[in-house]
């Protein structure tokens, strides 16, 4: 069986990759995919502690977060669909007015 | 025999992994991340959650990452290629990095009753089957199910009006003009 601190192990160290891109990257596209991979290792602690306690609420929640993770993911590709369209670069240092 | 699928598929995660935030072509970044996420769906499977492991597939391989490709391909790729990778200043991000990463391997060394909840994993076999999955969904938190349906609905109507484009207003205001006219 595997032990479920190798888990929990796996999930800390997708992390600290999620967050090294989100505080290092300037292109705001890997910035989001960061993101992304930040919310899967923390759905991944999730569903390793319901195997481990044989709760299904990991699952569930970790069912939560991939829904709100879609809707989020539009959200901003939306967003970035209408900066794209007046002309405005991608790199995060640059993206500094809220007003189109 | 599982403890090498683990190591297999996690090992080709971390690299799919540091490939996302390392690659300069966002292409490469949304590919290595679908490889990512692919692996992370194979681990559910050990996990015992198959069908967290279909959603995964579906939704994010399947939606999310084939909507992050869409927006890539209306960029102009080789400009995005040649920008300067790090930013400006990187030294407060790589601060916060370390200080992150030495507080997550603390946590893992020292927590005691993270390591009484860690034991040894259960068996595959043992779990319990998708229609009790689909029980506590649909009776205890379905007022959440709920309110996440309406979350995807109003993330939906925001995506669009934020992506209609001005002249698509104007055609339509066009449009709308001369009827109003007429009448």
């Amino acid at each position: 069986m595997i032990p479920a601190a190798w888990y929990l192990i796996l999930a800390a160290v997708l992390f600290v990759i999620g967050a090294a891109g989100v505080l290092l990257r300037r292109n705001v596209l890997i910035v989001l995919m960061s993101l992304e991979l930040m919310l899967n290792s923390v759905t991944i602690n999730l569903v390793a502690f319901g195997h481990v306690l044989q709760d299904l609420r990991g699952q569930i929640i970790a069912i939560f977060i991939i829904a709100i993770t879609a809707a989020e993911v539009a959200v901003a590709l939306g967003i970035l669909v209408a900066l794209l369209r007046n002309n405005h670069s991608l790199e995060v240092d640059e993206l500094t007015v809220l007003k189109g | 025999m599982e403890q090498a699928f683990f190591l297999l598929l996690s090992a080709v995660a971390v690299g799919a992994g540091l490939l996302v935030v390392i690659a300069r072509n966002p292409i490469h970044s949304a590919l290595a991340l679908v490889a990512c996420l692919v692996q992370i769906a194979a681990l559910y499977v050990l996990l015992g959650a198959p069908f967290l492991a279909v959603i995964q597939i579906f939704v994010y391989v399947g939606a999310v990452m084939v909507l992050f490709l869409f927006v890539i391909m209306m960029l102009d790729v080789r400009k995005e290629a040649q920008a300067r990778f790090l930013p400006k200043t990187p030294l407060p991000g790589l601060i916060v990095l370390v200080i992150l990463a030495g507080e997550l391997i603390f946590l893992l060394l020292q927590s005691a009753r993270l390591h009484a909840v860690m034991g040894p994993g259960q068996p595959v076999s043992e779990q319990p089957p998708v229609a009790d999955l689909s029980l506590l969904l649909f009776q205890e938190y379905l007022l959440p199910f709920e309110v996440a349906s309406v979350i995807l609905l109003v993330a939906l109507i925001g995506a669009v009006v934020l992506a209609r484009s001005d002249e698509a207003d104007k055609k339509a205001a066009q449009r709308k003009a001369p009827r109003g006219a007429a009448r």
